[in-house]
């Protein structure tokens, strides 16, 4: 009988004031294992002081097909990087 | 390298015009460098080629573990063994860090662990080689995970972005594998008269081995032109081992041993070494099972998921209970 244990993602935060990064999966029975196995299996050499761990099947992606419609609202809107406006140089740096 | 004669999926390369519009897209993001994510949409043989290349990878490192942990108990002090313990714990986690990126292709660990156990998928040739004494502990390290290193540093740039970021956090732990093993040898062949036969022997029995772990020659290897298309293999395994030879053979002379090949003379115009072939035929034979640990190895992996079961079995049953009572309570 098929048993496998679920799919974790795992996500360590390198150092203090950084975020959360996606660093790999890993299985395990539950949520406490789950931490365990991560602290075993990706902070070998202090690549971390903080995990999370959670269910792969609770994570939901976006889709690559979708990308352009899916992001097209805010590629239109270029005002929203300053590179948009001309300051001249007198003004110095702003 | 950790996987040899992958056999590549499809008829060979095809020309642009042969291709259909999506799969010349997906050659177009491949040439240009681009790396191609689990959801992307791909070629039925690129996946299942990927698949066979990472999951071979992949059980290389689990099965890698054997002849190591083969002298665990018998290491010769407590440091060396503390090292030890820390390299075949780095080769577990680098197998699961190549079997969680086959996952992101469709398949499951539970998938590829019954094809290794049942035969229907390989591992790396060298590990089917027996580590006779503590110098060979020197001589793996050196040699076997510097032929890695060769083949998994190419593999950082492949075109899978899950397999070359395994490779990356595999290349930065597999120095230290490396190294240890080439301490060994250094405390070994400046020691005693009887050590240093030791290591002598430990290179000139794992040589060959070695070099055969880059695949058969070019002239021979079928799965080369597809798999270089696609960006999963970046060299040919002659490029490779040729690479593996230049490295290795000034540092056999730092450790003052005997070259294990006579015939390995340098080239002044190339800067390369001209090397002996290792005996193919004996190649063929380990792969096709005949090797001398073979059916130690598979019977050794086995039994571990066997006697596992009831651990596997019991800790699913206590998470399932555990969250109906939760979901009880709530």
């Amino acid at each position: 009988m098929k048993n496998e244990w679920p799919l974790w993602e795992v996500f360590i935060r390198g150092q203090h004031g950084m975020n959360h990064r996606h660093v790999g999966s890993l299985h395990a029975p539950d949520a406490e294992m789950a931490l365990k196995n991560a602290r075993d299996v990706y902070t070998r050499r202090n690549e971390g002081v903080s995990i999370w761990v959670v269910e792969a099947a609770h994570i939901t992606a976006s889709s690559p097909e979708e990308k352009g419609a899916f992001y097209e609202p805010s590629n239109s809107k270029v005002y929203r990087h300053p590179t948009f406006f001309d300051i001249p140089e007198e003004v110095g740096s702003m | 390298m950790y996987a040899q004669m992958v056999k590549t999926a499809g008829s060979g390369v095809k020309s642009p015009e042969e291709m259909t519009p999506e799969e010349r897209d997906f050659q177009d993001r491949i040439d240009r460098g681009e790396k191609i994510e689990p959801k992307d949409w791909m070629p039925d043989d690129y996946r299942k080629t990927l698949i066979r290349q990472i999951g071979q990878h992949a059980h290389s490192e689990i099965v890698g573990q054997l002849p190591e942990g083969n002298w665990i108990t018998r290491a010769p002090t407590l440091e060396r063994k503390a090292i030890l313990l820390a390299k075949v714990q780095d080769e577990a986690g680098h197998g699961l860090y190549l079997y969680c990126a086959a996952e992101t292709l469709g398949v499951t660990r539970d998938d590829l662990t019954e094809d290794l156990l049942a035969g229907r998928m390989k591992y790396s040739s060298i590990f089917n080689y027996p580590t006779l004494n503590w110098a060979d502990m020197g001589a793996v390290g050196w040699l076997v995970d510097g032929a890695a290193i060769i083949n998994q540093v190419a593999l950082q740039r492949t075109s899978y972005g899950p397999y070359s970021r395994a490779m990356v956090r595999i290349c930065k732990e597999e120095s230290f594998h490396a190294r240890q093993g080439f301490h060994i040898m250094m405390k070994m062949a400046k020691g005693t008269p009887e050590q240093k036969r030791m290591a002598q022997d430990a290179l000139n029995r794992l040589w060959f081995p070695a070099l055969m772990m880059f695949g058969p020659s070019d002239k021979d290897s079928v799965h080369t032109a597809q798999s270089m298309a696609w960006r999963i293999k970046m060299d040919t395994n002659d490029e490779l081992r040729q690479k593996f030879v230049d490295q290795t053979v000034p540092q056999i002379e730092y450790l003052g041993l005997e070259l294990p090949d006579p015939g390995i003379t340098l080239n002044k115009d190339t800067g390369h070494y001209s090397y002996a072939d290792p005996d193919w035929s004996e190649f063929f034979d380990v792969i096709k099972g005949n090797g001398p640990c073979n059916v130690d190895r598979l019977a050794a992996r086995n039994k571990a998921w066997d006697d596992g079961k009831w651990v596997r079995d019991g800790l699913m049953a206590h998470a399932k209970k555990k969250a109906a009572a939760k979901t009880a309570a709530e």
